[in-house]
């Protein structure tokens, strides 16, 4: 990323004497246009999941489709997180009401979150291993792992289902924790290996003579340095994980520690061809929580990936 | 750090403890399991024995038979695949390339493109369920108002489009993440080396084509790997979308995968296709590498 940094003043030779080609206007003002179509497009779908949560479906089916709704109908947020129709509040065991809709929300965030840290700390952990400690199969383990990226989740769906059915903690977190950080571990690993080629050797070896043991040289050293790698684990991550719903759908179908994905596919299966303001509603609360956090930071969300696809 | 000693390689070992079980608990081991199932006619509800219920590859024949028509799945996974690597990328790279350029509002149009990557697959399904409703949806209203269309179009529901429809929403979701991972590529390339090709009096073209894109070559390759290998893999939208149908037009090997599962509980049929798909996924894998590898030669002639 540094080099974006490094000024291209210091080229700036008497171009004059040569013939450079300066971009053609119509052309640039064509690209501009297609940027612009393009950006369009990703916008309207969710505007116009915004305006028809507004709606009721006499207006709809009134004709008015596309347009803004003729006034904001609140109810439909009142009835997607509190109504009979979709979100039936459930009851915890201390008898606290709280709306499902939210409820799954924070299911996802805490599966989300959890599986980061597990796979992060394991990954940072592997990585340190295979890159810094010389020892005869650290390639050939790195490669072991690296196949990991390859490999579907599929693959392990039927006996992790009958494992965890045997022991008893489908419908758990972990039942959907453990998989996913398993399945996000290669990414983690290939994003560590990038961010901890980065840190000079010297380093180790000063604190090596400094007294530090391995594991001294690793939470000394190395982690310290790791806090850039750890938004960019995270991001993907993240994508990998807060949209699941295959292992989603079988260990955790029912109860009330079902995620998002499931949740809405759950509320919406059973109301999609009736009520479009109160699914709308659904869609939209289920949906803005994480932009309202993109927006915010899309600049350190968006330098994370790219860092991880730099270093990947 | 030279110092080879027991305590070494018990570190060794501790520090890859954590990865280790995870990856061979929850990955290699099942794996294992999975093609082991897959030559059993089981259906789980009894312990398997071994000696009765063997089938040897009667299950991957069972797959490509009258019934369950796997071949037809694998044609359409491998069609969203194609979508994906001709369609999907090629959008994503002009994109990548027109904002690798210093455009007015560069990030505001990054920061659109991937917003729709952080939106859950499942709400993106349902909404799109509704931007294909025939009689309401915004689609064929759009149609109707241009005046190209009269009456309804079932995107979903007709054999010939169902497919098309569900690559649709796709592409719309995905284009932003491939965009994103070649503009960060286009941004690495040196910017010395477009003046340079400038001043030899290039053209904008000239340098995406001679320079910018030989240069971001390794990243093209990890897009069009995740792009087949994650058209093999697909599933949410198809299942929020169509679950297969109309009359399997969008079938694809991991909605049959599921449905052998825990529907009509063949476990030995599912494992089989859970084995076919790591197959798949690996000799593609290895077969895009192959072609990126065999260009380079080609380039440096």
């Amino acid at each position: 990323m540094e080099r974006n940094n490094i000024k291209t003043d210091t080229l700036k030779i008497d171009t004059s004497k040569y013939t450079v080609k300066k971009t053609n206007k119509v052309l640039k003002v064509l690209i501009f246009a297609g940027l612009i179509i393009w950006a369009f497009i990703n916008l309207f779908p969710i505007y116009w999941m915004l305006t028809f949560s507004f709606k009721n479906n006499e207006e709809i089916y009134g004709g008015n489709v596309a347009g803004l709704p003729s006034e904001l109908r609140w109810e439909n947020y009142e009835d997607a997180l509190w109504g009979k129709n979709i979100g039936t509040a459930s009851k915890d065991d201390t008898g606290f009401q709280l709306p499902k809709l939210i409820r799954f929300f924070i299911n996802s965030l805490i599966v989300t979150v959890a599986t980061i840290a597990i796979s992060l700390v394991a990954a940072l952990m592997a990585t340190f291993a295979m890159t810094r400690i010389k020892w005869r199969f650290s390639k050939t383990m790195n490669a072991l792992f690296m196949l990991g990226i390859t490999i579907p989740m599929h693959a392990s769906l039927l006996p992790v289902y009958r494992t965890m059915s045997n022991l008893g903690i489908l419908n758990t977190y972990t039942s959907l924790i453990l998989p996913y950080s398993a399945f996000s571990l290669s990414m983690a690993i290939l994003i560590c290996t990038g961010f901890m080629d980065d840190i000079p050797k010297e380093l180790d070896e000063a604190a090596c003579i400094d007294g530090c043991n391995l594991g001294g040289i690793f939470f000394k050293v190395i982690v310290p340095l790791m806090k850039p790698a750890l938004s960019t684990i995270g991001i993907y991550t993240f994508l990998q994980c807060w949209n699941e719903l295959m292992f989603a759908n079988q260990f955790m179908a029912t109860g009330d520690k079902i995620t998002l994905p499931v949740g809405i596919q759950q509320l919406s299966a059973g109301q999609s061809m009736t009520q479009w303001g109160p699914i709308g509603a659904a869609l939209v609360i289920a949906t803005f929580p994480t932009l309202l956090v993109y927006i915010f930071l899309s600049k350190r969300i968006q330098d994370s990936f790219i860092a991880g696809a730099v270093k990947g | 750090m030279k110092r080879k000693s027991k305590s070494h390689s018990l570190a060794i070992f501790l520090f890859l403890l954590p990865a280790l079980i995870l990856f061979v608990g929850l990955l290699i081991a099942p794996i294992i399991m999975s093609l082991y199932y897959s030559f059993f006619d089981w259906n789980g509800l009894k312990a398997l024995n071994p000696s009765e219920d063997f089938l040897g590859f009667g299950n991957y024949t069972i797959l490509f038979g009258e019934r369950i028509q796997f071949g037809k799945a694998l044609l359409n996974s491998l069609i969203l695949a194609a979508l994906s690597v001709f369609v999907q990328l090629p959008v994503s790279l002009a994109l990548a390339l027109a904002l690798g350029k210093k455009i007015k509002g560069e990030r505001v149009f990054l920061s659109i493109y991937f917003m729709p990557v952080l939106i859950s697959t499942v709400v993106i399904g349902q909404l799109w369920l509704k931007i294909y409703n025939p009689e309401y949806g915004i689609l064929n209203t759009f149609l109707r108002a241009i005046g190209v269309l009269e009456g309804d179009i079932r995107w979903l529901g007709e054999k010939n489009l169902a497919l098309g429809a569900v690559f649709a929403p796709t592409l719309w979701q995905y284009v932003g993440y491939h965009m994103l991972l070649l503009y960060a590529g286009v941004k690495s390339v040196s910017p010395e080396l477009r003046e340079a090709a400038k001043l030899d009096g290039a053209t904008d073209g000239q340098v995406n084509r001679f320079v910018v894109i030989p240069s971001i070559k390794p990243i093209i390759k990890v897009s069009v790997i995740f792009a087949v290998t994650g058209s093999l893999k697909s599933f949410d939208l198809i299942y929020v979308l169509t679950n297969g149908g109309p009359m399997k037009a969008t079938e694809v090997p991991s909605i049959i995968m599921i449905r052998e599962l825990f529907l009509k509980n063949k476990y030995g049929v599912g494992s089989a296709i859970a084995v076919l798909l790591i197959l798949l996924c690996f000799f593609f894998a290895i077969l895009i590498g192959a072609i990126f590898k065999e260009r380079d030669i080609y380039g440096k002639k």
